[in-house]
């Protein structure tokens, strides 16, 4: 089950230091919505204030209301720990864990909240979401060797199928694709092709044809000046905001003209 | 077109830029050569009527030939490198001399009275030659070992809140503050602190076992708490973070990532530390007492310790010496065997579980 998320008046913290300011937007369920923008506009902060994960920061805090399918994240009731389940996440660098083998480590959603599966269980999730992550051919005679012996692209895609085994309903993808040629980028672009069938994704990228090629709605963040907080600049369908933008900025940004 | 070099410009450059990137330096066998002349001068030296510290001052001082040729023929920059290199092996050197000096003294002093007869045997009605020191060894360990459970879920629940929760907020800087307070206290106040928390419950004169495990305990917390907080700032971030975005809850995030990530320095941390305790002397005097006899059970009276057994061998030897203070270096050899095995372990341990493929 997709879910949509509604943004309003989101301001996102640093301790006093103002990151994000007055982000509103609507991310529709089963797309792709991607976030374009110079880099230190705010854009892995923004995501990460989409499942929690900005919190985690010292200091770090949110204003304003995050809704996913109506209900709001940050409402006092709500457990981030739920939230994180149903809100997966890539990070903008590879994270494997150090301790575990590739194949603990597809499964560290599973094996680190200790639930209990069959051992024929696992092994079709972890050849599952290493197929999908495009890493099984190279790794599948090797999952128990550890997961931080991967060169730096292997460990990204290991990094995206350990987020899809736990099967959340939305993913964030931080720049999933920066360090990966061209040939395993085209193959997590018909991953996220594949995966909009039933989830929400939402995805950070530099490359605009990325953007354009995998994206239904596309977000343009920018900074107002040096500084000054990140803000969004304007938001709507990808062919939209690539053809014809409302902003001045948004189309100097796409054609390459930007500062 | 006058030039008569025939060779093309490029190759002229060429040869320039590298005459310009080599420099002037001492053979390969400079070094080796120089050191060699400066031991045998100290060997000689030291046989002939020198002496052995003037011999081998000699030799020290004539290995400062080589940063002098090298400002000869190398110039300033590699000289200077020869001569603070010299001075590193210098220091490493003099501080291997009491370490030396310690194994060789107790080695060649207890050996003599090591067999079977004197690790199994305890000093129970003995006088005089004979006996052993197996209540000595049970001893230390039971206690080494009752003070390692009380200070490890102590010191790493400490080092967790510190890390994990405290992130720099009053609480943890005031622990912090008092944990390095602890580091400072002597071993015979720990003993002494100890002791006055047993005579509240059992009364003057109490001699256990267990007392001196606290007080081992009270010297080792802090050391825990420092090497385990330390092991655990070194984990990633992004490790933590990982974990938590997957719907971790932080407890499992600390349990089963952060803590097995760090664990091989964690162990080795306690490993030191228990390697340091297990050599002190002043507090389990006090409240472990020494005995003759073996006692296991850590809760009922007096027992012996190696450390304390070694003290008392050769401070009250009794008629003749020789037999006790042969004892006495055959404990200390025993102790210090110990924690050479303990080190060994340390190392062993941080090697099977520190994480793989990153080496
Ligand atoms: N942990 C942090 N503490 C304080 N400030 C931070 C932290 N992380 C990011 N920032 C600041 O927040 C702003 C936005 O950073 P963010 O990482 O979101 O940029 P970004 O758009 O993802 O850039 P990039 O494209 O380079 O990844 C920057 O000014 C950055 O300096
Ligand atoms: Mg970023």
């Amino acid at each position: 089950m997709a879910k949509s998320i509604d943004v309003s008046d989101l301001n996102i913290y640093y301790g006093d230091f103002l990151a994000v300011e007055g982000v509103n937007i609507a991310i529709p369920a089963r797309s792709v919505t991607a976030f374009i923008g110079p880099s230190g506009c705010g854009k892995s902060t923004f995501l990460r204030s989409l499942n929690r994960m900005h919190e985690v920061i010292p200091g770090a805090h949110v204003q304003g209301k995050v809704l996913i399918d109506g209900e709001d994240l940050y409402a006092d009731e709500m457990d981030p720990v739920n939230v994180r389940r149903m809100v997966g996440m890539v990070f903008q660098r590879p994270n494997p864990f150090p301790t575990m083998s590739i194949y603990d480590n597809v499964l560290a959603g599973q094996k680190l909240n200790s639930k209990r599966m069959k051992k024929s269980e696992s092994d079709a999730i972890v050849e599952r979401s290493l197929r999908s992550a495009g890493l099984w051919a190279e790794v599948k005679d090797r999952l128990s060797r550890p997961g931080s012996g991967l060169s730096g692209g292997q460990q990204q895609r290991l990094c995206i199928a350990r987020a899809i085994s736990v099967e959340p309903e939305v993913l964030l993808m931080d720049e999933p694709c920066s360090a990966l040629d061209p040939i395993s980028t085209s193959v997590i672009e018909d991953l996220i092709h594949e995966l909009k069938e039933k989830y929400t994704i939402v995805i950070v990228t530099h490359n605009m044809q990325q953007a354009a090629r995998v994206s239904d709605e596309t977000a343009f963040f920018n900074l107002s000046g040096v500084g000054k907080p990140g803000k969004l600049v304007e938001s709507g369908r990808t062919e939209k905001i690539f053809s014809n933008p409302d902003e001045e900025a948004t189309e100097a940004y796409i054609q390459g003209r930007f500062g | 077109m006058t030039t008569t070099d025939p060779r093309p410009q490029r190759d002229r450059d060429a040869e320039e830029l590298l005459s310009s990137l080599r420099g002037n330096t001492l053979p390969l066998w400079a070094p080796r050569v120089v050191v060699g002349i400066a031991a045998t001068v100290a060997v000689l030296g030291a046989l002939s009527s020198l002496g052995v510290v003037r011999g081998v001052l000699l030799g020290w001082l004539l290995t400062f030939a080589l940063p002098i040729w090298s400002r000869v023929v190398e110039g300033p920059r590699k000289a200077t490198d020869r001569l603070v290199t010299l001075l590193v092996y210098s220091a490493f050197s003099l501080a291997l001399i009491p370490l030396g000096s310690i194994i060789w003294t107790v080695f060649s002093r207890g050996l003599s009275v090591m067999s079977a007869e004197f690790l199994t045997y305890s000093m129970r009605n003995v006088v005089g030659e004979g006996g052993g020191i197996y209540h000595a060894i049970m001893g230390t360990l039971l206690i080494t070992g009752a003070a390692t459970v009380i200070s490890v879920p102590i010191g790493l629940f400490t080092a967790i809140y510190i890390v994990e929760y405290g992130d720099g907020n009053r609480v943890s800087k005031g622990i912090r503050f008092l944990v390095d307070v602890m580091t400072g206290i002597p071993s015979i106040v720990a003993g002494l602190f100890a002791y006055a928390l047993f005579v509240l419950f059992f009364g003057e004169g109490v001699r256990m076992g267990i007392g001196g495990s606290v007080a081992l305990a009270v010297l080792m917390i802090p050391v825990v708490v420092r090497s385990s907080e330390e092991m655990l700032k070194l984990v990633p971030n992004e490790l933590r973070e990982a974990s938590l975005a997957l719907g971790v809850p932080q407890w499992r995030t600390i349990a089963k990532v952060v803590v097995p990530t760090a664990l091989a320095g964690i162990v080795t941390g306690v490993t030191l530390a228990i390697a340091r305790v297990i050599g002190e002397t002043a507090p389990l005097l006090i409240i472990a007492g020494a005995t003759d006899s073996t006692n296991f059970n850590l809760f009922d009276g007096r027992m012996a310790t190696l450390p304390v057994f070694a003290y008392t061998s050769i401070r009250f030897p009794g008629v003749p010496p020789e037999f006790s203070i042969d004892r006495g270096w055959g404990a200390a050899l025993t102790l210090l065997v110990i924690v050479m095995l303990l080190n060994l372990v340390a190392r062993l341990v941080s090697f099977f579980f520190s994480p793989k493929g990153e080496r």
